[in-house]
């Protein structure tokens, strides 16, 4: 009659299912990649970046068809293992799997080729900027209980206003701060209508994608497109080295090589963690957003936490605009955020409403995202329309709560009421 | 003696409300001021006024004979008032130590936190007026007695000398009242001065040194408590003579209608909240089941009606297995259903008496006729049950939601025994209503028992467990502690169970 009781039936299924789960993609890695692989090719994972500061080091070449059969047989082991005694941390199973299954691939992908690893890590940390800025946007106005799901057309509108202001200024940080700006102030007026007027926080969020769209394309094909050079040109961020730390092999290529958009994402992941869990303003916005009557009778001013955090939170998602246009290509294409800021917020959703969470699984993204390319050019024997698919599918599975629920703040999406 | 809280002529308006007209009170230092009254009394928002959260439309407030304006909970805390809510105001993702620094958040060189400042300020207060909490302990983890402990810390923490405690015993077990009395004693003798705001008759008796009744809206008047008896009180909060206690004669059980064994349920965000649950319930008796709010009794409810699907474990109605099945089907094999949330799960507010008086049965004859609905006879069998049942109403054409709660709480009576029931689940079904409903919903459970329906009610009010009962189960943490006949189980021994306490241990000492 005591809490002993640890495991019920359902418990047992759960467990069960996820054992199989995990031994099939075993049988499947084998099936997939083993057999096609022959013994004696071999794959050359490059480690070094041509054009780049950092000291050269040797390749790492692996014999393809072993590597492939060890990785099959983790996976199987761990999927017996919890089959025979079962673990409760289910994350950290699928982690693995989901590693194994993804170095096979790339071993039976690049059998008898290069394929330039530190390259492709490079690129998912580029990839995953806009997606981590969104990411953060969206964790910065969740916990304060207000849903952003604007935060693609604030990235639109941005990355427009970004390009143009800076081809006209000749100056790129103009740019970059009107981003900001325009960002934070079309996330006020969500903010205004969503706390003031009480506003469904979806639709207002999607008449914010539906206008940014409109509006950035309207104006991408009535001016920029017959005046490019003068409104649609602007040039990007330059890399910048970090001296000493970009000579590090791997690491400096893909950590301290960057534009300035790229370093302005590390830092503000840390800032945004310390301000979240270390400071009064990250407290009352947890706060208002778990328990916002609780916050009230401690005179918290609810609507001021929300306002606030919703414009730093368009403001971010501005500094992901920008980095669309000035950051990558220095020009603007209609509907150039293909779905970015939405699968910024999977990425939030992911990542626990965790700055570091989100940042994570950003790079998850991101990796999904820069793998379909590097594969495209590999001439894999899939289609390329399935690998553009790749980052949604991801996506998908995140979402359908795969890898453990995460719980939302409490009050999320809820107006508040005296 | 000094007044350190005086409110004159206090009167709030809400739409078609006067919640508070009127309302002088008056506290004096170093005492406790039991403010009684029924729920709808007005207590609440004479309080929350009192605390800023609510503008009054008229009337002052003096604190120690200055007269202040308290726009906002701010200015409370500034002129040194506190309040513990009802509802704790707690976040319970958070740890004690960032429930009661929230809103006065001491830094280190100005930006960071410094929690092992408030940490020792807590351990302080703790050691002061006797209240034991870890200030690293998250609330959710934190039973409710110890929580309510949290919220008197956090308003000590900001120097509050008066304290307005609001139902403060509502959540609470026996033994955990007793407690709760002994922290208010320390406070009054370090002291300060205290409002107590209850409709629990017994506790004013015990702890008040002044006490002034309201009814709706108004102050019927103050007693020295030397004075007061339950009766007198009972008369003054609801205006006429009451009967305290139900009768009933001796119950007459058969077989058993209902049987639950090692029964498993998870709630909506997947906690095992019901841990191998067995019991039965028979014909012609009444099983209460206790305990304090929380512990498993709601989705205990939920799964016997077919809301949640059992995790394991087997629920026999009449003999027939309930399995995987729906909640009509269960209603059509003869259980009546009495929710705990009548304004959710009760009675759709939005729908007219006479279609809140058919929703279980409107698709069958002779309500429906095919695919109409018959109006004539939803009307006039809409008119006899509110005869039949005392539902004051003007008609039976107004929504559900225009009636008080004891009158929406008679429309689902009505609804649930005007069809040939085998079993009655009643899930608090007394909350919040006033003196004379409860009295007439009592009455009613007890003639269904004795018409031969097995009754089980679900309350975390102990003495309407008590005075329903035949045989009383109390649940702790989603198991049942124990099974008890009502004619010997004594409230200290019940509240001991609530506890978490062995039924084997309770009846050693």
């Amino acid at each position: 009659m005591t809490n002993t009781h640890t495991k019920t039936a359902s418990e047992k299924r759960r467990q069960t299912s996820l054992g199989i789960t995990l031994l099939a993609t075993g049988l499947l890695i084998y099936l997939l990649f083993g057999i096609s692989t022959e013994s004696e090719q071999l794959t050359t994972f490059g480690l070094n970046l041509a054009g780049t500061q950092a000291m050269p080091i040797g390749d790492l070449i692996v014999p393809a068809q072993a590597t492939v059969y060890l990785m099959s047989a983790i996976a199987a082991f761990v999927g017996a293992y919890q089959l025979a005694r079962g673990v409760r941390s289910s994350g950290a199973l699928l982690g693995i799997v989901a590693f194994t299954f993804v170095v096979a691939f790339l071993t039976w992908a690049a059998a008898g080729k290069s394929f330039n690893l530190t390259g492709m890590l490079t690129s998912s940390l580029v990839r995953a900027t806009p997606i981590a800025l969104a990411a953060l946007c969206g964790v910065i106005s969740e916990r304060s209980a207000v849903i952003n799901i604007g935060i693609e057309g604030i990235m639109l509108i941005a990355a427009q206003v970004a390009v143009v202001t800076a081809t006209l200024s000749q100056n790129l940080y103009v740019g970059l701060i009107l981003a900001i700006l325009i960002g934070g102030a079309v996330a006020a007026f969500h903010a205004y209508l969503v706390i003031r007027f009480k506003v469904d926080q979806i639709v207002s969020g999607v008449a914010i994608n539906i206008i940014g769209a409109g509006v950035t394309s309207f104006i991408s094909s009535r001016f920029l497109q017959k005046a490019t050079n003068t409104l649609n040109n602007s040039g990007t961020f330059p890399i910048i080295s970090i001296p000493g730390l970009s000579k590090i092999p791997i690491l400096g290529p893909v950590l301290f090589e960057n534009n300035l958009v790229v370093y302005l994402t590390l830092l503000l992941v840390v800032v945004m963690h310390i301000m979240l869990f270390h400071t009064p303003w990250g407290l009352r916005t947890r706060a208002v957003g778990e328990h916002p009557k609780a916050a009230d009778t401690l005179g918290v001013n609810v609507y001021l936490v929300r306002y606030v955090n919703v414009i730093i939170g368009g403001m971010i998602a501005g500094l992901g605009g920008a980095y669309f246009t000035i950051g990558s290509v220095g020009r603007f294409d209609e509907i150039m955020t293909a779905g970015k800021g939405f699968i910024g917020l999977a990425a939030m959703i992911f990542g626990k409403w965790n700055p570091i969470g989100a940042f994570s699984s950003s790079l998850i993204f991101g990796f999904a995202d820069s793998l379909q390319v590097k594969l495209q050019i590999l001439r894999v024997p899939i289609p390329s329309e399935f690998l553009l698919m790749a980052p949604y599918i991801v996506t998908m599975i995140i979402l359908t709560g795969v890898v453990g629920r995460a719980i939302p703040p409490a009050a999320d999406g809820q107006p508040y009421e005296k | 003696m000094t007044n350190v809280l005086e409110l004159k002529g206090i009167t709030k308006r809400f739409p078609g409300v006067l919640a508070n007209d009127k309302i002088d009170i008056t506290l004096r230092e170093g005492k406790i001021l039991a403010l009684l009254g029924e729920n709808g009394a007005g207590k609440t928002t004479l309080m929350n006024i009192l605390y800023g959260l609510y503008k009054p439309d008229e009337g002052s407030i003096s604190v120690r004979g200055q007269e202040v304006d308290i726009h906002s909970p701010n200015d409370a805390i500034l002129q040194g008032i506190g309040m513990v809510h009802q509802h704790f105001m707690l976040v319970p993702v958070m740890t004690v130590t960032e429930n009661v620094m929230l809103g006065i958040e001491p830094t280190k060189n100005g930006i960071f936190l410094d929690k092992e400042k408030v940490a020792n300020r807590i351990r302080e207060i703790s050691d002061q007026y006797g209240l034991e909490v870890d200030p690293n302990a998250y609330i959710k983890d934190l039973p409710v007695g110890i929580q309510q402990r949290v919220e008197i810390i956090k308003v000590l923490y900001r120097q509050a000398n008066i304290l307005i405690l609001d139902e403060p015993t509502a959540v609470l077990t026996p033994q955990e009242v007793e407690g709760l009395f002994k922290i208010i004693d320390t406070l009054i003798k370090s002291g300060k001065s205290i409002i107590f705001i209850t409709h629990k008759l017994k506790e004013v008796l015990a702890v008040a040194d002044d006490i002034t009744v309201l009814r709706l809206g108004k102050v019927v008047g103050s007693i020295d408590p030397k004075e007061a008896t339950s009766k007198k009180l009972a008369v003054m909060m609801v205006g006429r003579d009451v009967n305290l206690v139900v009768d009933k004669k001796p119950a007459s059980p058969a077989e058993p209608v209902l049987v639950v064994e090692n029964l498993y349920v998870r709630d909506e965000r997947q906690n095992l909240t019901v841990q191998g649950v067995s019991f039965d319930v028979r014909k012609g008796e009444v099983l209460g089941i206790a305990g304090v709010q929380g512990n498993g009794q709601t989705e205990l409810v939920y799964a016997l009606t077919g809301l949640l699907p059992l995790e394991e474990g087997t629920i026999r109605l009449l003999n027939e297995p309930i399995l995987r099945t729906t909640p009509r089907n269960i209603l059509e094999r003869g259980v009546a259903h009495i929710p705990e949330d009548r304004q959710r799960h009760g009675l759709i507010l939005s729908f007219p008496i006479h279609d809140n008086l058919m929703l279980c049965t409107y698709y069958k004859k002779p309500f429906a006729n095919g695919v109409s609905l018959q109006e004539k006879i939803i009307y006039s069998n809409a008119e006899d049950l509110v005869e039949q049942f005392d539902v004051r109403t003007p008609n039976i054409y107004v929504n559900a939601g225009t009636l008080s709660g004891g009158n929406q709480q008679k429309v689902i009576v009505a609804r649930e025994f005007s069809r040939p029931i085998e079993v009655l689940i009643a899930s608090q079904p007394t909350r919040g209503l006033d003196v004379g409903s409860i009295e007439y919903i009592h009455k009613q459970i007890i003639k269904k028992r004795d018409e031969g329906t097995g009754v089980l009610v679900v309350s975390s009010e102990l003495d309407e467990i008590l005075s329903l009962s035949d045989r009383i189960a109390v649940m702790y943490k989603g198991q049942i502690m124990g099974i008890l006949e009502a004619k010997t189980a004594t409230k200290e021994q019940l509240g001991l169970l609530m506890a978490g306490v062995h039924l084997a241990e309770t009846t050693q000492s």
